[in-house]
Order: structure tokens, then sequence, then C-alpha cells
């Protein structure tokens, strides 16, 4: 029986290995590229860091990343906030499918769907577009995947400090802040940390929902990839690269760490 | 009245009253944006599907039913069935390299679980543009491909600017997708399950056809869906990897939007989007069912 286990797993490993080759191979070339001194963005000529200079000089992209901070930092805090009370709500009072069902749409539904949908709302209530309509949009998906976290921490967090706070006096609002906030505030974190890094990279909703003269980064990014290849987006894909991959491992590491603390 | 109690001063009334504030407080907020900037505008979409479009982009309201005919067009019928096509295309690779993938992950010693969990989630928390834009380097005439082709000798190939390239994209964009809710699934699957198929004399590919595939079946509608439906809605790879020569649904709905101002048509084909994703979330959910009851 072992023996056949055994052999069953012979030939996964075929697919398995293709898998993060598949995964892998892509970044590692525009990686590898990024440092090459060639202006041709195909052949070797030796190890620079010529691109990434060039990278910093670029206003546009300069203006695109300022306007995407602007974005992400405001859903992020009001996300976080609609959210996590949403989520506190949610598992205290209502069981009602309707605003389950609604907290939930934003991360099912497509992007495309969801940025028509403020496109032609923002067009019927005649809201001008700028960052405020994008953060607007991102605050709508970025607060489904708080609520969800949030509400996962909330299913197996111990009510019976809430209980006894209440039973010594103390305010529901006293309550909230000095014992279900605390309980909370590794889901909460790791909630904002996704609705952050999600907006940061958000592109259809922002295409559909930013003015032309105020573009985040990844719209930036859209237009000029649509020229082609250059060096200088290899290098601009490699630091965006660095910076999702120290998120997640840093996520990874809390998430681990405030399970064993808790 | 346990509840009561939990409030401190024990009188129904005020208990009462207290449970409509703190669910006021605490849900109106985040319930009321949600009705405006989600409910409202899905809402407006749906009943743009029913009225004529202006004649300089804009609606107007005037019943109609042309907008649902025109989707019979061969015009546009051509572009459903072409994005149906690659996107299930894309759907099946995916599952054919991702359910091995899966197996392997969920057998694993635990701490090698989490590092290749990691691996599969790290290029996917990357920027979508970003990852589409590593294909265009890779499959480039001048790019790494055909550097190889041309070294053995194959000469050079158009590999960039094609369906096989959007395939590419579309299954690298989701890939992370279709793995994780498989594993999720294969995960849960009592071994001892398997040990009595193989035990009463089956070979591990009847075991795994009668027992692991039909058990990890909701785990496959889950990753389906997550890869079929934004394959069908993305405009993006379509045009940097297709290059504009395959028009997929997604980019007809931008299109609709954003050149021709034709909004109600745009609105017809984000409703079938939308039909399509119910339909095979409640095939999803009659699977669990099934398992559910069979287990």
């Amino acid at each position: 029986m072992r023996r056949n286990a055994k052999r069953g797993h012979g030939w996964l490993r075929l697919p398995f290995w293709l898998t993060y080759v598949f995964l892998y191979v892509p970044i590692a070339v525009v990686v590898l590229m990024s440092f090459n001194q060639s202006k041709s963005p195909y052949a070797w000529g030796g190890f620079s860091l010529r691109w990434y200079g060039q990278l910093a000089g670029n206003e546009k992209i300069r203006e695109g990343l300022i306007n995407t901070l602007i974005v992400a930092f405001g859903s992020t805090v009001l996300s976080t906030v609609l959210g996590t009370l949403l989520a506190v709500g949610l598992a205290r009072y209502n069981k009602s499918r309707l605003v389950d069902a609604l907290s939930t749409m934003p991360a099912i539904l497509p992007d495309l769907v969801l940025a028509i949908g403020l496109l032609v709302f923002y067009a019927a209530v005649k809201m001008t577009l700028g960052l405020h309509s994008v953060l607007i949009a991102h605050t709508v998906f970025g607060m489904a995947f708080v609520t969800a976290v949030v509400r996962a921490r909330l299913n197996h967090a111990d009510t019976s400090m809430e209980e006894a706070s209440r039973d010594l006096g103390a305010t529901p609002v006293t309550t909230f802040m000095r014992i279900t906030l605390p309980t909370l505030a590794p889901g909460i974190l790791a909630g904002a940390l996704l609705a952050f890094t999600l907006s940061i990279d958000e592109f259809v909703i922002a295409f559909f929902t930013a003015a032309p003269t105020e573009p985040t980064l990844p719209i930036v990014i859209y237009s000029m990839v649509r020229f082609g290849v250059t060096p200088e987006i290899n290098a601009l894909a490699t630091l965006l690269l660095a910076v999702s991959f120290t998120v997640v491992i840093a996520a990874q590491r809390m998430t681990k760490l405030t399970e064993a603390l808790s | 009245m346990s509840r009561a109690r939990l409030y401190g001063d024990g009188t129904m009334k005020s208990t009462v009253r207290a449970r409509v504030i703190g669910r006021l407080v605490t849900m109106g907020p985040g319930f009321g944006f949600l009705i405006v900037f989600l409910a409202v505008p899905l809402a407006l979409v749906l009943s743009y599907t029913v009225f004529r479009r202006g004649r300089f982009g804009g609606i107007v309201y005037e019943a109609t039913g042309e907008n649902f005919t025109r989707l019979i067009d061969h015009l546009y019928l051509d572009v459903v069935f072409g994005s149906v096509k690659l996107a299930t295309i894309t759907t099946l690779l995916a599952l054919l390299l991702a359910y091995p993938t899966a197996y392997m992950i969920a057998r694993l010693p635990a701490k090698w679980k989490v590092i290749a969990l990691v691996a599969v989630v790290l290029p996917f928390w990357t920027n979508f543009l970003i990852r589409t834009y590593a294909w265009i380097v890779l499959l480039n005439s001048e790019g790494l491909l055909n550097s190889g082709l041309d070294a053995l000798g194959l000469g050079k190939v158009e590999l960039l600017y094609s369906d096989g390239a959007i395939v590419a994209g579309l299954l690298y964009a989701y890939l992370p997708l279709m793995i994780l809710p498989l594993y999720s699934a294969i995960e849960r699957l009592d071994p001892q399950l398997r040990e009595a198929s193989a035990n009463l004399g089956a070979r591990p590919i009847r075991t795994f056809w009668s027992v692991t595939l039909p058990l990890s079946l909701p785990g496959v509608l889950t990753g389906c869906v997550f890869v079929f439906v934004p394959s069908l809605g993305n405009f993006v790879i379509p045009e940097l990897l297709g290059g504009g020569r395959r028009i997929m649904v997604g980019n007809l709905i931008r299109d609709q939007f954003l050149k021709a101002r034709d909004w109600p048509f745009g609105s017809v084909l984000a409703l079938s989007v939308i039909g399509v994703l119910v339909l095979l979330l409640f095939a999803q959910a009659w699977a669990t069912r099934r398992v559910g009851r069979d287990a």
C-alpha cells in the first residue's frame, strides 16, 4: 500500500515543479533585465543600476506614486474603520443575509463590473472624477476584505472579558475601546495591510474612476507598458516586486507571531 | 434574560434601546456606504439594460429590448464564443497544472507546506500589470524564448500577439486562484478513505477517480469560478499580449463604456458576465451540498 502511494507521487512531481517554474521564471527574467547595462532590453551588457537612477528622475512615475499613496492611505483608513465596525455589528447584533451578502459581494464581483457600476453612478450623481472617486471605489472592496478578516478573528474571540467589563459597569463605548479593539487588533492590522496592498496594485477600477489628469501608479504603468518594453519598466517592476514580496512575507510572519501569542 | 444581565442595568427596555443604538453605530456607517456605493451602482447598471442609448452617449429613459437582441448579433456572438473558448482553455490548463500541485502541497510536511503555499501566493500579490508585462519581455520577438528557439536553429516565431499569448497571460494571472481552493479541498479529505479504497484493492488511478476527485469537486468548481469569470472579464491581457487582434468580452465592455459610450449595451454585457458568475456559484453550492450529503 505504501509503495502504491509512493508511486502515485512520483509523476506528480513534474506538474508540481512545472507550476513553480511557470510562476517564477517570468518574474526572474524581469528582475535580471533591470540590472542590465545594455540599452537593448534583450541582450546582456553587464551589471548596472543606471535604469534605477533614470527611474528616480521620472516625473510621471513620481506623480503616479504620490496619487497612489494618497488613495491607498485614505481608502485603508476608511475601509478599516467601516469594516471593523461592520464586522463587530454583524457578529454581535445581526445575522441579516442582506448585509452579509452586500459585505462579501465586492470580493467575488469581477472588478470590471464594480468599475462600470461606479462610473455610471458617479455620472448619474454628476460627481467630478478625481482622487476622491478612486478612494471611494477602493474603499468598497477594501472594506469587504477588512470585514472578512476581522469577522474571522471575532469568531475565535473569547467574549467573557467583554461580559466582565459590562458587569463591572463600563459603558459600551469604554468596553469597545478597552476590550474589544485590543483583542481584535491583530485582525484589524492584517485587514488594513490587505486593503492597503490591494489598493496600491489596483488597476481596473482606478482606470474607470480616476481623472485623466490624476492617474495612479498602475495607470501610469499601463500607459508605459502599452508602448512596449523599456529597461526603466524592468527597474520599476523589480522595485514593486520587492515591496510586495516584503509585505506578504512580513504579513505571513506577523500572523504566525500573533497565532503564537494568542 | 442573560442578554439583559450583560448590560448591567437589567431592564429590558434599556437593553433593547442599547441594542438598537449599538446596531446603528456599528453597522450603520458601513451598511450605508455599501448601499450608496455598491447596491445603487449595480442597480443602475441593471436598470440601464432596458433603456435606449442617447445619440451622444448617455441614457434615454425609453424602455427597449434591443440591447438584449443585439447580443445575438453574430458580430458580438463571435466575441462571446471566442472569449468563452479562451477562458475555458485557460481554466482547463489551470486545473491540469493546479490539481497535482495542490495534491503534492497537501502531502508535504507542515513546514514545507507553508513555504510552498506562500510561494504560490507571492506572485499573486504582485502588481497585475507587472506580471503581464513580464510575459511581453518573455515572448517578444527578441525575447528569451525566441532567443532560445533561434539558438536551437528553429528560427524566430511570432509568440506575442496571439491567442496562445493571451492564454499564457491569463493562466499566469489566475493560476494561484485555482491552486488555493483545490489545496483546501484536498487537505480536508480524510486519508482513511483513500486507504480504505486501496485496501479494497483499488489501483491509485481508480481511487483518484472514484474517491479523491468526487470529494474535492467543490474545490474544483470554486477554482473554476475564480479562474473562468475574471478571464472572461479581463481586457488588459487581450490588449497587451493579444495586441488587440482578439477582442474579448472584457474589451467589449470597456469599449462600450469608455469609447462607444453605449452604456445600455455595455450594461447588458456586464449583466451576462454576472449571469455566468451566478450560474457557476450555484453549481459550486450544489456540489458542496452533494459532497456534504455523501460524506
